[in-house]
């Protein structure tokens, strides 16, 4: 069982603000959903590898070179607010 | 009773080393520093979504090389996972690094301090992306704003973990100038501190001594020199032995170094913070290193600062501490053996490169590869030493003049008519004016006051500008005063 602690510190993490009523609703669904997740467990899994990645491909790279990126305009374009070339937010110490 | 006689610091190192490659880590960006921000960005690098990133090849070699160069296992397997923060610096909210398995483990490099080595043990090696730069506007403390530059966004960066190992700031300071030099000459990064491309964290904690359980660490930020690094250090270290002298407990926090003040700030707190909900990143399938491949990497590794060192102890008869700065980074290495090709006293060039040469480069705040004196113009200057043209104290003006600008010292000596006076009739026609000039002090040298002959040996220099050859003056004035 997902307790109420629990699902405020996952909030938090997640920068979600919850109200009490919906922190229960979340606990136990949350709950649900690991029960579920947990059938797994009752797997034997003795001498299997555990799997890293879902595809059997390694070693996939790019060379060490340079293109052209986007434009400082396309890329800003979307900011909601730019200042001197710059994505402007507000500040965090 | 001294505190520090009753306790012990412990430190740990998080060493971040960005990695000279052209392009990022995982998009075709350039890495280049000082351009206008986020003029060198596109959507995988400024995390846009549904973008997909792939690996940039030479960084894997390069943290194989790392990993060689530091005495680590190379793992067969690794994979990179996704970290989860939230920062406006890390545009995806996550920042692709390493985490359970990791390139490189259970390392080492050996630090000298006062004469004792010290092995310190290296935890691990992985790769990761830089963040962004966040830039604050105008007062930092009233400003309600930041600007955000992703240029650095997704810079390759290798993170060094140490064991606690150390127990004192020098002993930190140590360990990060030699991890620089061994970065450097593996030629993977520049590793200037200055401008945040070798970057260090601190872990400090203190214990009574004798404990073997560690104390409540904290972790110092934003040191951005050695020299920093070893007061901070040691600063914080002697905050935590008074706090807990005076029963106060030691919170888990991050703390940043204050240049200005010279103390350690509390910058936040760690408790609930430390949560990364790390998991694989499936965007990259894993790695495997072959044995091949390590042996490839091997085989391109130059000389190390260690074999170097020895190799100038064994060679030129170099005392050790002259060997090990001479071989603080390949620049410095590479000019002295340049000038040894044609120049044969081994410990002269020594001496000029860790006295006059270093002096004048770190005034400037200069590098080697940006000095103007090459090692062919230092060696003409030692050779118009040692054939008497000028004398050793001259010389170190003209080495100034060359290293402002450029200029050869034949063209200085000849321009500022700095040859050496070593004419014997010159010398003796100027000494008589002297001494006719200076009769009573002659009748007091002669009465026994043998002081004044340095004040003779001052007037001829006077009079020749400083021009005289000291040891031909010092050898006419006592045949003509003692006669």
């Amino acid at each position: 069982m997902i307790s109420i602690r629990e699902v405020e510190h996952v909030a938090l993490l997640a920068r979600l603000s919850l109200s009490e009523k919906e922190k229960e609703i979340f606990a136990e669904q949350l709950s649900t959903i690991l029960d579920y997740i947990n059938k797994l467990n009752e797997l034997d899994t003795d001498g299997v590898e555990p799997l890293y990645h879902i595809l059997p491909i390694y070693n996939i790279f790019r060379e060490d070179e340079v293109k052209t990126g986007t434009s400082r305009e396309d890329i800003l374009a979307n900011a909601p607010q730019v200042e001197e070339g710059q994505y402007k937010v507000p500040k965090i110490i | 009773m001294t505190l520090s006689g009753d306790y012990e610091t412990v430190i740990g190192l998080e060493v971040h080393v960005e990695l000279k490659t052209a392009s990022k880590i995982f998009c075709s960006c350039s890495t280049s520093f000082g351009a206008e921000p986020n003029t060198q960005v596109c959507p995988i690098c400024s995390g846009f979504p549904g973008m997909l990133p792939v690996l940039n090849h030479k960084v894997v070699d390069y943290a194989i090389k790392v990993g060689l160069a530091l005495n680590c296992e190379i793992a067969e397997f690794c994979k990179f996972d996704r970290k989860n923060y939230f920062y406006p610096d890390l545009p995806k909210a996550f920042q692709i690094s390493q985490y359970d398995l990791p390139i490189c483990k259970n390392g080492y490099l050996d630090i000298d301090i006062n004469g004792d080595k010290r092995r310190i043990r290296i935890t691990r090696i992985h790769m990761e992306e830089d963040a962004g730069k966040l830039v604050h506007q105008g007062d930092i403390t009233t400003t309600p704003f930041s600007l955000v530059d992703l240029n650095r966004s997704g810079v390759p960066l290798l993170e060094i973990v140490s064991e606690p190992d150390m127990r004192s700031g020098a002993e930190a300071r140590a360990y990060m100038e030699k991890l620089r030099s061994i970065l450097l000459f593996t030629g993977v990064s520049d590793c200037k501190m200055q401008e945040g491309s070798l970057r260090c964290d601190a872990n400090v904690s203190v214990r009574p001594r004798g404990q073997r359980e560690l104390g409540v660490k904290t972790e110092i930020k934003n040191m951005n020199s050695f020299r920093a690094v070893e007061k901070a250090i040691d600063y914080e270290a002697k905050r935590q032995m008074e706090a807990l002298e005076y029963g106060e407990e030691i919170i888990q926090e991050t703390r940043t170094w204050d240049e200005e003040k010279q103390v350690t700030r509390s910058m936040r707190s760690k408790e609930e913070a430390h949560d990364y909900r790390y998991f694989p990143e499936p965007d990259l399938p894993p790695l495997k290193i072959t044995p091949e491949w390590i042996e490839e990497i091997q085989a391109s590794l130059p000389e190390m600062p260690d074999q170097a060192r020895g190799r100038l102890m064994e060679q030129y008869g170099l005392s050790e501490y002259d060997a090990s700065i001479i071989t603080q980074s390949p620049d410095y290495l590479a000019f002295f053996d340049e000038c040894l090709r044609n120049y044969s006293n081994a410990k002269t060039v020594a001496n000029w490169m860790m006295g006059e040469l270093s002096r004048l480069l770190n005034q400037n705040n200069m590098e080697i590869s940006e000095c103007l004196v090459k090692p062919e113009d230092l060696i003409k200057l030692l050779g118009l030493i040692d054939n008497g043209t000028i004398s050793g104290k001259m010389a170190k003006t003209v080495f100034e003049e060359m290293f402002a600008g450029g200029k050869k010292p034949e063209l200085i000596i000849k321009e500022k008519g700095m040859e050496q006076i070593s004419d014997e009739g010159t010398l003796k026609a100027v000494i008589e004016e002297v001494v006719a000039n200076n009769q009573k002090v002659l009748q007091d040298y002669k009465n026994g006051k043998k002081k004044a002959f340095g004040f003779f040996v001052g007037q001829v220099m006077k009079a020749t500008k400083g021009q005289a050859d000291p040891s031909a003056v010092n050898k006419l004035l006592r045949e003509r005063l003692d006669k």
